[in-house]
């Protein structure tokens, strides 16, 4: 593979705005930009990209990569492959492994592992308890040595209140930043589904708006006490995003992602008892979807992320109760953006690319505008493809996108990495 | 091909099947009164009871529906299959589907299941009660029982009934709401806030002195004794005083309501005065007409006409 690339005829879009520009790539950097460059076949590989748009590679804070321990699902490796594909230059892997991401040893492993697979920067976050138990402090310190930025233990919230401020205490002078799953567990035990009118119907236990908004609320209040920035996952309700707008409103340092499927989907999905529609938090009303998409568009709410969460077939083949909560997201989620949104590109590629990129401290190296020097993680997108979901063509080892016969618009066409080509026209470039 | 038809939920089958099949009803009702009840209908199909669930009483019924039939049943129960040894659901179901099934009987523990198991088989899924979610033939069984004692009325316009218990946990409570609000009753729900859904599927009360004495149809609901004393009520006497029906209540009723309860009962917790002393009391022709139901859901599924004749007649 040629280390000289070059890409013409595209838009790039970055944080300077949006125009007509051909981008050099040597050496896993932009060297050289301009309306109209000279190409050296012998060189250099030239990439027409025609009416393609050219932008910073996108950063997931919320990926399930599920290795350690659950490979039957994903691996790093299939995980990044399906990330390279979404247009993904770096993801934030989460650290509900098995065993979890709480000590160096763990970390290292998924951090080596995703240099060795070499289709994405995959960053583990550290958990922020000891086995996400709720209990006793990860070592913050030793983790972040190893180049740890974000710590949550998603899959549940952290329950205890005082174990909460000491955390974001003892994170904040170490410049790192917690990052909460908004769930009051003794509100939504045994839940399967959001409360309201159609879990009544079918009978499931319901899932409050508010066990995640009483959360929200508390972790501001925690974050107004110690100046401590909270980074808060997966925002579902009309009254989370209220609360966040608010918090901004009053200069705290908070931010907040929503995923793909909390601007696309309903609980009503749930009607045919079809467990890959099963999410933690879970799908909830139209409402709800329409508040969380104006907190996208407002600025409320700073990143979409995944949440992709790989599960077998076979566990989600289970009962509802007994199903495991989650969907894939990582190579649908431009798609859904795209569709259902209707933001411009500079504002989609910020919520994709350098708003997450800086929450996951990595800010330095990705989302970076499309500049002479910077660092060449990019992404080119097929504006006008529309595309139907197949959940057999997907690279993840697992099938459970809610998206399976749906048409998307948009489409990555190229993903760059390092300088190198990891996806060409949509395929992964091993 | 016509789409394979099931019997799930009472808002899926929909009101002109309802309406269709409390007629069939009518005529395996009319078949369980002859000497000998049973009919070739089904003769040569095979019905399999899949119980994940304990439930004596709704499998005997369906298993002696199917008989009275002729059909072939297999039952299976969770605590003598493989389920228990790692199987999981699909490979149990496509096992026995394997094995020339043309209908599953399904009771499970949790909601939605008879959907799930749709997707895994050819065979017509009857949903024998799934979670908290639905119990459709109970609610035909409810709907025929009560269509009997009004004379074979087709309207329930102007009907009121009171369910009174535990409605959020309930099966039954959510597909009997759904047929007598479908055939026009007005249907009122009478529990404590912490027993009924988040949203509720009908007007609610938690007064049930307040509509005793008005009602034409009580319907008391189970309540598991495990519930009280938990979050949800308070453990003693408060729910029984607050909500079962008493002599005192008893009393109050109208000489011609009637009183309805889907069983097992919970004697001395939802009702403290002895059905068999209560004029008003349907509890045993529900057991009775549910085997009627039930053959009629079969019959609809499975059967094909001309076939309802008497056996000694084939």
């Amino acid at each position: 593979m040629s280390e000289r690339l070059v890409m013409t005829g595209g838009t790039v879009v970055d944080q300077h705005g949006e125009r007509r520009l051909d981008v050099r790539i040597a050496d896993g950097c932009v060297v050289e930009t301009g309306p109209s460059l000279v190409v050296d076949p012998s060189v250099e590989q030239q990439l027409d990209v025609s009416g393609c748009i050219v932008g910073p590679g996108f950063v997931d804070l919320h990926t399930h990569l599920r290795e350690p321990g659950m490979t039957e699902a994903e691996t790093i490796e299939s995980g990044s492959k399906a990330a390279a594909r979404g247009g993904y230059t770096a993801v934030v892997a989460m650290p509900n492994t098995d065993p979890t991401q709480d000590c160096v040893e763990v970390v290292k492993f998924v951090r080596q592992r995703g240099i060795e697979v070499g289709l994405c920067d995959v960053r583990p976050s550290g958990s922020i308890t000891v086995g996400r138990a709720g209990e006793s402090l990860t070592p913050f310190a030793e983790l972040a040595a190893v180049g740890v930025h974000l710590f949550t233990d998603d899959g549940s919230g952290v329950q205890d209140d005082g174990l909460m401020r000491r955390a974001l205490e003892y994170a904040g002078e170490l410049g790192l930043v917690l990052a909460q799953h908004c769930e009051v567990a003794s509100l939504t035990r045994g839940a399967v589904m959001h409360e309201g009118e159609c879990c009544s119907h079918l009978g499931l236990p319901g899932w409050p708006a508010l066990a995640e908004e009483l959360m929200v609320h508390r972790d501001i209040e925690l974050v107004r006490l110690t100046g401590s920035p909270v980074h808060l996952l997966h925002l579902s309700t009309a009254r989370s995003v209220e609360l966040v707008r608010a918090a901004k409103a009053d200069g705290l340092p908070v931010t907040a992602e929503a995923t793909p499927h909390h601007i696309s989907l309903t609980d009503e999905s749930l009607r045919a008892f079809d467990a890959r529609f099963k999410v933690n938090p879970p799908l909830r009303t139209m409402a709800d979807v329409e508040a969380v998409r104006g907190g996208l568009a407002d600025g409320t709410i700073d990143a979409i992320a995944t949440d992709h969460a790989p599960h077998p077939s076979r566990a989600k083949e289970r009962p509802l109760d007994e199903a495991p909560p989650g969907m894939l997201g990582l190579e649908t989620s431009l798609g859904v953006a795209r569709s259902v949104l209707g933001l411009g590109w500079q504002q989609l590629f910020a919520l994709l690319s350098w708003q997450p990129a800086t929450i996951a401290g990595l800010g330095e190296v990705h989302g970076r505008p499309v500049a002479v020097g910077e660092p060449a993680h990019l992404v080119v997108i097929d504006q006008n493809a529309e595309w139907s979901v197949d959940p057999m063509q997907l690279a993840s080892l697992s099938t459970n996108t809610p998206y399976v016969g749906m048409t998307l618009q948009s489409r990555v066409r190229h993903t760059i990495f390092h300088g190198r080509p990891v996806v060409i026209d949509g395929m992964v470039n091993a | 091909m016509t789409e394979r038809r099931h019997f799930r939920s009472i808002d899926e089958v929909g009101i002109d099947s309802i309406r269709r099949l409390l007629d069939v009803t009518d005529h395996m009702a009319e078949v369980s009164r002859r000497p000998n009840p049973k009919v070739p209908a089904l003769r040569g199909r095979t019905i399999c009871n899949l119980f994940f669930e304990d439930s004596t009483r709704t499998r005997m019924s369906f298993d002696t529906a199917a008989k009275r039939l002729s059909a072939d049943t297999m039952t299976l129960a969770v605590g003598s299959s493989s389920v228990n040894k790692g199987e999981s659901l699909r490979d149990t179901v496509e096992t026995l589907s394997a094995m020339g099934v043309d209908a599953f009987v399904i009771r499970h523990r949790t909601a939605g299941t008879p959907w799930q198991i749709a997707e895994w088989t050819n065979a017509a899924i009857v949903n024998a009660g799934d979670g908290w979610h639905a119990h459709p033939t109970q609610a035909l069984l409810d709907a025929y029982t009560i269509r009997t004692r009004l004379g074979g009325a087709t309207s329930f316009d102007g009907l009121s009934v009171a369910i009174v218990g535990d409605v959020r946990h309930s099966r039954v409570a959510r597909s009997v709401t759904q047929i007598l609000t479908m055939l026009g009753a007005d249907v009122r729900l009478v529990a404590p806030r912490t027993l009924l859904p988040p949203v509720p599927m009908a007007p609610s009360s938690h007064d049930l002195d307040d509509v005793v004495g008005d009602v034409d149809v009580l319907y008391l609901l189970r309540m598991q004794s495990e519930r009280m004393g938990t979050g949800l009520v308070p453990g003693g006497t408060e729910y029984t005083d607050r909500f079962a029906l008493t002599p005192a209540r008893a009393r109050r009723l109208r000489r011609d309501a009637m009183v309805m309860h889907p069983g097992p009962m919970n004697r001395g917790v939802e009702i403290t005065v002895d059905p068999s002393t209560l004029g008003q009391s349907l509890i045993l022709d529900q057991v009775t007409n549910g085997i009627a139901a039930r053959m009629a859901v079969l019959f609809d599924l499975l059967g094909s006409s001309g076939t309802l004749e008497d056996g000694s007649n084939v």
